[in-house]
């Protein structure tokens, strides 16, 4: 029994360069990007890389990170590449220590160009990952992929919620209600191989069973948004 | 390994309490050391459909409380000595399920029986996910009607994430399908859901499909498990599910329209 108190999982998150957090453009840019899509940074959690950093040797000054990152919605939970001063500072600070890794950053920035020259071509829910679920999703029981598609390969029963920021695909009845583009992504679509929901929405547009089709009930199906009315396409 | 059984369907009156005692009974008739235990706290029940209601003087809450020992709540059944049944109380709520309480006792009989089976309340409060916290098994009691199927599907999503099983990330309980009040007429009148619709909608095994039967009713009224009833159709079925619980194959009765008498087929359509 004691092999199962602690198990395994990979995250996606968040890297945030240190030296940055002293740029006068970051917190701007950041509320920029968070504005764009606010559910996909809502408690979204952060590393702060201190490679080649000399600061952020004292608890106070990873406090003060934390309210930053705080006020754009996002939370501080631990460092990487930190030096043992630094390190200590940070576990005082209550956050944990990652290992290294090759962190690219999000977009390159040219030395010296202003923080707020552009918009980043593509924000960042585009690099999350999907949400794989295998077993029947139950009445009453609701999934979220935040910042990602939503992959189902057992039916959705009446009753249960299935939401994405992404696309959702049900390799099986889907039932229950499915919203795909739930942070408002229009370009998202629902895919599913038996059509008997009892609502199928995209980025707020929604349709409840009676406006289904009869004659796609029970196919498979694609929906998508052309035009802001909700199409749906059998398969 | 003892095993705990729960008895469960979110929806009332669809026939736990009858299908706890008809399968504590065919697991004792098969030898199995078992005991059923009420979790219906305030609408005891049990004890009726057991035919035992005039020997309780001590319930599942005064044990939990430390009230009463084990031995003297359990009443044996006087038809077969490895049947034991474990009445609630009446008079207290649902509240007085603590679940450490529960659990010890659970774990008392545990030492003393081959299945512990439970029956559940009706609902998803408290009573009931007390009652299903500590499964190994589970057997979702189903009336081929819509609502009910809803209500079993909750069930199966709260057995998937808020048992023991579930929360210390142990194998999953292991779940059952029993398919209770079939009316083959009225399936072939459109007015009942068939096996398959329910089958495909739950998508979990099926153990059993018990007929809508007079049987049941006058079972229950006498204070018979209907399981000791073995000519009965409803009988005949709770026996076979049990023996399918307890991994032996065999056909699924009821389903299909009764077969035509050897007079009519020698002697075609009449």
């Amino acid at each position: 029994m004691a092999g199962n108190l602690v198990q395994g999982a990979v995250f996606t998150v968040m890297v945030v360069r240190a030296g940055m957090l002293r740029d006068p453009g970051f917190a701007a840019e950041l509320a920029q990007q968070v504005q764009r899509s606010p559910r996909f940074f809502l408690n979204a959690p952060v590393v702060l890389d201190l490679r080649g950093e000399s600061e952020f040797a004292r608890e106070a000054e990873f406090a003060e990170a934390r309210r930053l990152l705080r006020n754009h919605t996002l939370t501080l939970i631990g460092v990487q590449n930190a030096a043992p001063a630094q390190l200590n500072a940070a576990q005082a600070a209550g956050l944990a220590s990652f290992a290294p890794n090759s962190t690219q950053p999000s977009r390159p920035r040219p030395a010296g160009s202003p923080a707020s020259a552009s918009p980043p071509p593509a924000a960042a829910p585009a690099a999350a990952k999907s949400l794989l679920v295998t077993q029947p999703v139950r009445s009453g029981t609701q999934i979220y992929a935040r910042g990602g598609d939503l992959v189902v390969t057992a039916p959705v029963s009446p009753g249960a919620e299935i939401m994405a920021d992404g696309n959702i695909h049900v390799y099986a009845a889907l039932r229950g209600r499915a919203l795909a583009g739930a942070s408002g992504d229009g370009q998202a679509r629902i895919f599913c191989s038996r059509l008997e929901a009892e609502l199928v929405s995209i980025a707020g547009h929604y349709l409840v069973s009676d406006q289904l089709p009869p004659e796609q009930r029970g196919a498979a199906v694609q929906i998508a948004l052309v035009e802001d009315q909700l199409t749906i396409v059998s398969n | 390994m003892a095993r705990v059984i729960v008895l469960t369907s979110g929806k009332g009156g669809v026939g736990k309490t009858t299908s706890a005692a008809a399968i504590a009974a065919g697991l004792a008739l098969r030898g199995k050391r078992t005991v059923v235990i009420d979790f219906d706290v305030g609408l005891r029940n049990l004890d009726l459909v057991m035919g035992c209601e005039r020997r309780v003087v001590f319930d599942f809450i005064n044990v939990i409380n430390g009230d009463a020992k084990l031995n003297q709540a359990l009443i044996k059944d006087k038809r077969n000595d490895n049947l034991y049944i474990f009445p609630t109380s009446q008079t207290r709520d649902k509240e007085a399920l603590k679940r450490d309480g529960v659990e010890r006792v659970l774990e008392e009989l545990k030492e003393n029986f081959d299945y512990i089976v439970c029956d559940s309340p009706a609902g998803i409060e408290h009573g009931a996910i007390t009652a299903l916290y500590f499964a190994d098994s589970a057997i979702v009691v189903t009336n081929p009607e819509v609502s009910s199927v809803r209500d079993s599907d909750r069930i199966l999503g709260i057995l998937a994430s808020k048992s023991r099983r579930a929360e210390h990330n142990l194998e999953p309980v292991d779940v059952h399908l029993l398919l209770t009040r079939y009316s083959l007429e009225r399936v072939k009148k459109g007015e009942m859901l068939s096996v398959e619709d329910v089958k495909e909608i739950l998508s979990i095994p099926l153990l059993g499909v018990i007929p809508e039967s007079e049987s049941v009713l006058r079972a229950s009224n006498t204070g018979t498990p209907v399981a000791f009833d073995g000519e009965s159709p409803a009988g005949r079925a709770y026996l076979d599910a049990v023996a399918r619980f307890v991994g032996e194959q065999r056909e699924m009765r009821f389903v299909q329209p009764e077969r035509r008498s050897i007079f009519r087929t020698l002697f075609g359509r009449a």
